[in-house]
């Protein structure tokens, strides 16, 4: 019991540092090439900012979820 | 981190941690988090109508997240989550509009200050008070607390009294909410509580789970894991729109809402994975102290006018 839960945190922290890395990356790359974009789009178009906000939230949920169940699969699988 | 959309400067560090608290609370007990997130954000000088409207966005795809793992759970009632969110959005729109009144008339700080510590103050309480009468009311094995819910998860309360007594009133029309083990319960009823929990959280920000995941359980008779679930589904829907009105009206930065959400998204996994191995009052009595730290954020930030 106690080694699986050991085998369980050890996933899990391993996940946590790619997830960080991944992270740094995209604010990076994303959020800085997004930034003057979406800052022209909500002072000239509030409509179309305010659905491209919704569309960005859910797209960004949906793939992170993807990505962290992804490295679990892969973390987890190479555990075994 | 400049945030051009806000011109707030940032830590995204900050927001990271602060949007995997709240991620996991999220997760667990099927709220947006808005009383820990909206406080947070006033903290580092965002303005109550940014840190309101920023919330919201962050929560749509937290919730997305949470809600595809209670999914996977069977904790999710479809049908209830869509009658509410006709209620909520009603509600949230009455709660944005007063917003841009008290914004328009230079006082939306303090009024939003003075209510959301009333609330939080009043739902802790409350849960605090019910909770722990329902463990004593376990422990002595009456079973007068009883309330109704779907056999693999039946729920107690000390409220469950007052609960039977609302869904026995009949006024027309009824619905059936067979997923949530309820056989009968006027419609009314269910728009009533989504309507109270959107005008809430269209003033104080957030999805108000805070509101509406207890007025499930206490008003509705859900069980606590379905009514967590349900809830965040819910949330999906009123937090998208409030989201669109708040943007509208220039109240979201986006790119705020979108660092935060990469914390949030690994938070409420595992909060909805923990929701599996707590009973539905155990779950309640730990969501006591969540609204007492917004409470005291917001005291704090009032009466110091500090932020970090």
């Amino acid at each position: 019991m106690k080694k699986e839960t050991a085998r369980t945190l050890r996933a899990f922290a391993i996940e946590l540092a790619i997830y960080a890395v991944l992270i740094v990356a995209y604010f990076f790359l994303v959020l800085h090439f997004l930034g003057a974009w979406l800052y022209r789009l909500e002072s000239q178009h509030r409509y179309i900012y305010a659905s491209v906000a919704i569309l960005l939230m859910i797209g960004q949920a949906v793939l992170l979820q993807n990505v962290t169940t992804l490295l679990l699969r892969f973390i987890r699988g190479r555990a075994r | 981190m400049f945030f051009p959309i806000s011109g707030a400067d940032i830590s995204p560090i900050y927001l990271v941690v602060v949007g995997f608290v709240i991620g996991i609370m999220g997760g667990f007990f099927g709220v947006g988090g808005s009383f820990i997130a909206g406080p947070a954000l006033r903290l580092v000088g965002l303005n109550w109508n940014f840190a309101v409207g920023t919330d919201l966005a962050h929560i749509v795809g937290k919730s997305v997240v949470a809600v595809r793992q209670h999914r996977a759970f069977g904790n999710v009632d479809l049908k209830l989550g869509l009658l509410m969110a006709i209620g909520t959005i009603a509600g949230a729109e009455v709660g944005a509009q007063l917003i841009q009144i008290f914004k328009r008339a230079g006082n939306v700080n303090l009024v939003v200050s003075v209510v959301s510590i009333v609330v939080y103050l009043s739902i802790s309480a409350f849960m605090l008070w019910e909770s722990r009468k329902t463990l004593i009311l376990q422990k002595s094995r009456l079973p007068q607390g009883k309330v109704k819910g779907v056999k693999s998860k039946e729920d107690d309360s000390a409220f469950g009294p007052v609960t039977r007594a609302i869904q026995r009133l009949k006024i027309w029309p009824m619905v059936s909410l067979p997923a949530s083990g309820i056989k009968e319960i006027s419609l009314w009823l269910i728009l009533l509580v989504a309507f109270v929990g959107g005008f809430f959280s269209g003033f104080l920000g957030g999805g108000a789970g805070y509101i509406r995941m207890p007025s499930m359980v206490y008003v509705l008779g859900i069980p606590t894991h379905l009514a967590v679930g349900t809830d965040l589904f819910e949330i999906i829907i009123s937090a998208s729109y409030g989201t669109f009105s708040h943007a509208v009206k220039g109240n979201v930065d986006i790119l705020i809402a979108l660092v935060m959400h990469t914390g949030a998204a690994i938070g409420a996994q595992i909060g909805a994975i923990c929701t599996q191995y707590f009973a539905g009052p155990k779950i309640r009595l730990a969501f006591v102290p969540l609204p007492l730290i917004g409470a005291a954020i917001v005291i704090y930030t009032l009466f110091t006018g500090h932020k970090l």
